[in-house]
């Protein structure tokens, strides 16, 4: 199925969804609170059959953020990419690691770097960067800091790269 | 070691002392945490395991990744499209060009541009090159992780040659930077590189049975490896893990056939799949013979790359500067030595890309890890960690 | 001046022991070259080739000297105490073992006469070490690769005995000596042909078990360097490294010269015409044969896992050389 028909299929079993055409790749728009049932009947729908989450990221656009969710089905082979919206200061979104769990590690991954929360997510902790690290690096917003644990991150020699040798 | 907890259970004849460590409960203090890692020989770089241990067996893992993060998807926020792909390079350091051309084809769907016939055999050519190269990387500390010293020495004389052919192509031994948006760094040097290939797969033709003689069928291994951390399909299609890890469980996927990008869908090949020839589907052996018989099958595609291996530029029309980019996002996904290697990128139309999100294989495979292999012995871990195959750096990223 | 007779007897016994361990500590760096350049050659490499010129032959001297000056490092959280009394309880339990060694027919340390079960019983002091300093390293692993030494060490220790009593039934004797002097004449004399089959059995076993016994691998699960990083020494550095080391080498030599003692006839040449070298040059090229055995076999084979091993011991080996001891004994009493 191409995306457009499976945005259809989505609508026809009573989803709110909105089929977006954007180029190069389209994707399809999913209502925050019903994420979870979307993805629950993408998996479980025998014409769907989407067993597998490949990927999960998260996106930061200053005033929204954004779950994309890329999704395949071995059994079809098709593929087709979700969204979530959500605002920057209610930055929560229903986990799907339930229903994969490949996203159990990449919804951690966007708590971390990116610092929307999964609600339902048994052990939303930081994964990549250390766990008393402060901010979420991937927002647009984010500031880098000087010290950490009094490791200096920004204060390099100037001349250090030029004529340090 | 933990101190023994207060006794405040029923004790008695029905107390069993395996119920209840089966059930999580340690009442006796017996268990013992055990950190393997980050720097430990088996962990294959910085992945440190969490182990709870019952004299030598495992009963819980839970895997703490991170050490190695460099931030790749920070710093591609702040550098030009093209000054991305030498970080892609050191993602995966073993299969740098595997992890280029992943980054530069999602560059290239975004900007619609098609490359030539020469530049997708090429590509095609040094991808194989390079997967040959990473997978005997992977069977070399495999071995080595199970005892067996001599065959990393061997694997890694192969591995030599592949960089001395790559190095003369791109100057680079493991961070090639060679494939670029739209085409490559440069041609083929034309003092008979292709001889030289052609030379190689000669070469290296005879060592996979010699590697098999020496270890994949020795008795000691397949006592290591059979039925061990055996990962069955619905594990592996659960936890997003692909790859030869998802083949060593019998399930039939190879984006190079299923899903083709730079021109794969022109090759004859077939991906190799476990079948529990030793023991279980999907066990540990399985893993290690699929990455056996996917160097044979990449070398059959080297070779119909060299027979049509077309003339032409190696570097389309692109624009000077990046300032008129394509609005919009694309997710390309390429089959990389240790998995899916899925690049989401989102384009704001600056020259600067607004998001690139690297999904990895190793990553998933980790993720996987408590899944499949609680209950094993520490021994038995090290092989299971082996077989999965990861490379820090494309954990981390 | 007269000296007594005690004290040249005490004299000869200390020049014995100097020259016990000056021969360990040579034949030590001759197997860390050899191991070195036999790794190297197996793996089509070339192994070290620059120090001292030729081939490399003073790459174990610098490595030595290296040891020696490196930092002896203590952890803070070391039972400090049996820490340092650890690698030299080892490297004792080996040496002990050299006592009884017949390098030739008149060049022996003493001849007990009950010379295997005294070889038997002190080599087995080296798992008291191993359990010291794996136990205070206060290091999980090395807790882990001493109990697996324990276990393994203890276990293996029965059928090298149970494989040792094969030939010492057929010689009637446990003396080193009285064994050897049953093999004269010739290679089809000595106990690993004379009883066939059963001392080939017991001799197979035997050197199985003995790399056992000596952590070499395949059973090299002690010191598993992936698994365990390094096992039981993973805290030691400098000097007290060095004498695991020398005693692991040591130890090698000891159960290949007993192999070769018991079951190679010795220091009895093969041939009876080729007697006329010196008893002491067949004895070490034999044992130095099986030393090369063990590394040809490290350097090819992986490793076991824990429970295999243990089922090598118990489920195969043991039964066998029960079953092997009986039959002997019973050949033994039929043909009178």
């Amino acid at each position: 199925m191409t995306p457009k028909e499976i945005s259809q299929r989505l609508n026809a079993d009573g989803f709110q969804v909105t089929y977006q055409d954007t180029a190069p790749d389209p994707h399809i728009e999913v209502p925050r609170e019903s994420i979870y049932d979307v993805a629950k009947h993408l998996r479980d729908n025998p014409d769907l059959a989407f067993d597998s989450l490949m990927c999960l990221s998260g996106l930061d656009y200053t005033e929204r953020m954004e779950v994309a969710y890329q999704i395949l089905s071995y059994q079809h082979r098709h593929r087709v990419t979700l969204k979530v919206q959500c605002p920057k200061d209610d930055p929560v979104i229903p986990t799907v690691s339930k229903v994969w769990p490949t996203a159990d590690w990449h919804e951690r991954e966007a708590y971390d770097l990116v610092g929307m929360r999964f609600e339902g997510h048994d052990d939303l902790r930081r994964i990549l960067l250390p766990e008393d690290w402060e901010g979420h690096p991937l927002q647009k917003d984010y500031e880098s800091p000087d010290k950490w644990h009094d490791i200096p991150l920004t204060n390099i020699p100037k001349n250090s790269t030029d004529e340090g040798n | 070691m933990k101190e023994t907890k207060e006794l405040n259970l029923p004790l008695g004849p029905e107390l069993n002392k395996w119920e209840l460590l089966s059930k999580g409960e340690d009442p006796f203090g017996e268990q013992m945490t055990l950190q393997m890692g980050p720097q430990h020989p088996a962990t294959h770089g910085v992945l440190r395991l969490e182990l709870e241990t019952d004299g030598e067996a495992v009963t819980k893992i839970t895997p703490y990744i991170g050490y190695l993060h460099r931030c790749f998807e920070k710093v591609a926020e702040s550098v030009t499209y093209p000054q991305v792909v030498p970080y892609c390079d050191r993602m995966d350091y073993l299969a740098g060009m595997n992890m280029c051309l992943g980054y530069v084809l999602a560059v290239e769907k975004l900007m619609e541009i098609e490359v030539n016939d020469r530049v997708q055999t090429l590509r095609v050519m040094v991808n194989e090159l390079n997967r040959i190269a990473s997978h005997c990387v992977a069977l070399a500390t495999y071995g080595l992780d199970i005892g067996a010293w001599t065959p990393l020495l061997y694997l890694f004389q192969a591995r030599e040659h592949i960089l001395d052919i790559l190095e003369e192509l791109s100057g680079a031994r493991m961070l090639f930077n060679y494939i670029r948006i739209g085409g490559l760094a440069k041609d083929i040097p034309d003092n008979g590189w292709t001889k030289k290939v052609e030379n190689f797969l000669g070469y290296f033709e005879p060592k996979i049975p010699e590697l098999n003689d020496l270890l994949s069928y020795n008795k000691i291994f397949i006592e290591r490896t059979a039925n061990v951390g055996a990962m069955s399909q619905e594990i592996a299609i659960a936890y997003g893990v692909t790859g030869p890890n998802l083949r060593a469980t019998g399930f039939d996927y190879d984006m190079r056939r299923d899903a083709p990008y730079s021109g794969y869908e022109n090759y004859e090949f077939e991906p190799q799949l476990g079948s529990g020839e030793q023991g279980k589907p999907g066990d540990c052996w399985d893993r290690y013979i699929v990455r056996v018989r996917e160097m044979g099958e990449s070398m059959k595609i080297i070779r119909q790359a060299l027979d049509r291996l077309p003339e032409g530029d190696v570097q389309e029309k692109i624009p000077k500067n990046f300032n008129k980019m394509p609005v919009g996002e694309v997710y390309t996904s390429t089959e990389a030595p240790r998995g899916e290697l899925g690049i989401y990128l989102v384009s704001d139309g600056t020259k600067i890309p607004y998001r690139v999100k690297a999904r990895s294989g190793a990553y998933c495979s980790v993720s996987a890890l408590p899944a499949f292999a609680s209950g094993v012995l520490i021994a038995d871990l090290v092989a299971i960690v082996a077989s999965i195959d990861i490379v820090l750096g494309e954990v981390d990223r | 001046m007269i000296i007594p007779a005690e004290y040249i007897s005490l004299l000869i016994s200390i020049v014995y022991t100097a020259g016990v361990v000056v021969f360990v500590l040579l034949f030590v760096l001759l197997c860390n070259w050899l191991e070195r350049k036999i790794s190297a050659h197996m793996q089509d490499r070339l192994g070290p080739m620059e120090t001292g010129g030729w081939h490399g032959w003073a790459q174990p001297i610098a490595d030595a000297i290296k040891l020696l000056l490196k930092e002896d490092i203590i952890p803070a959280a070391a039972d400090s105490k049996l820490f340092r009394i650890a690698p030299y309880i080892v490297f004792m339990g080996s040496l002990a073992g050299f006592a009884v060694l017949p390098f030739a027919s008149n060049l022996i340390g003493t001849d007990l006469n009950i010379g295997v079960y005294y070889v038997i019983a002190v080599t087995s002091i080296v798992v008291i070490g191993l359990l010291m300093a794996g136990w205070s390293s206060n290091n999980k692993w090395s807790l882990y690769g001493a109990m697996r030494s324990a276990s393994q060490m203890i276990s293996y220790e029965i059928p090298v005995a149970l494989a040792l009593l094969v030939p010492v039934i057929a010689a009637g004797s446990m003396s080193m000596n009285e064994i050897v002097q049953n093999q004269a004449g010739g290679f089809w004399n000595w106990y690993v042909f004379k009883t066939m089959p059963f001392s080939l059995i017991a001799f197979i076993i035997y050197f199985w078990a003995s790399l056992a016994e000596s952590n070499r691998a395949p059973f090299d699960l002690p010191e598993a360097e992936s698994e365990l990083v390094a096992g039981y020494f993973t805290e030691y550095s400098g000097i007290r490294f060095a004498f695991f080391f020398l005693a692991e080498y040591s130890d090698m030599f000891v159960v290949s010269a007993i192999a070769a003692t018991v079951f190679l006839g010795g220091w009895h040449a093969p041939f009876p015409f080729l007697s006329f070298i010196p008893g002491i040059v067949w004895f070490v090229s034999k044992a130095a044969f099986l030393v090369l055995v063990q590394m040809w076999l490290r350097w090819t084979l992986p490793r076991l896992r824990v429970d295999q091993l243990m089922h090598i011991c118990w489920k195969i080996f043991l039964p066998f050389s029960f079953v092997n001891l009986l039959l002997v004994s019973l050949w033994v009493v039929l043909k009178g």
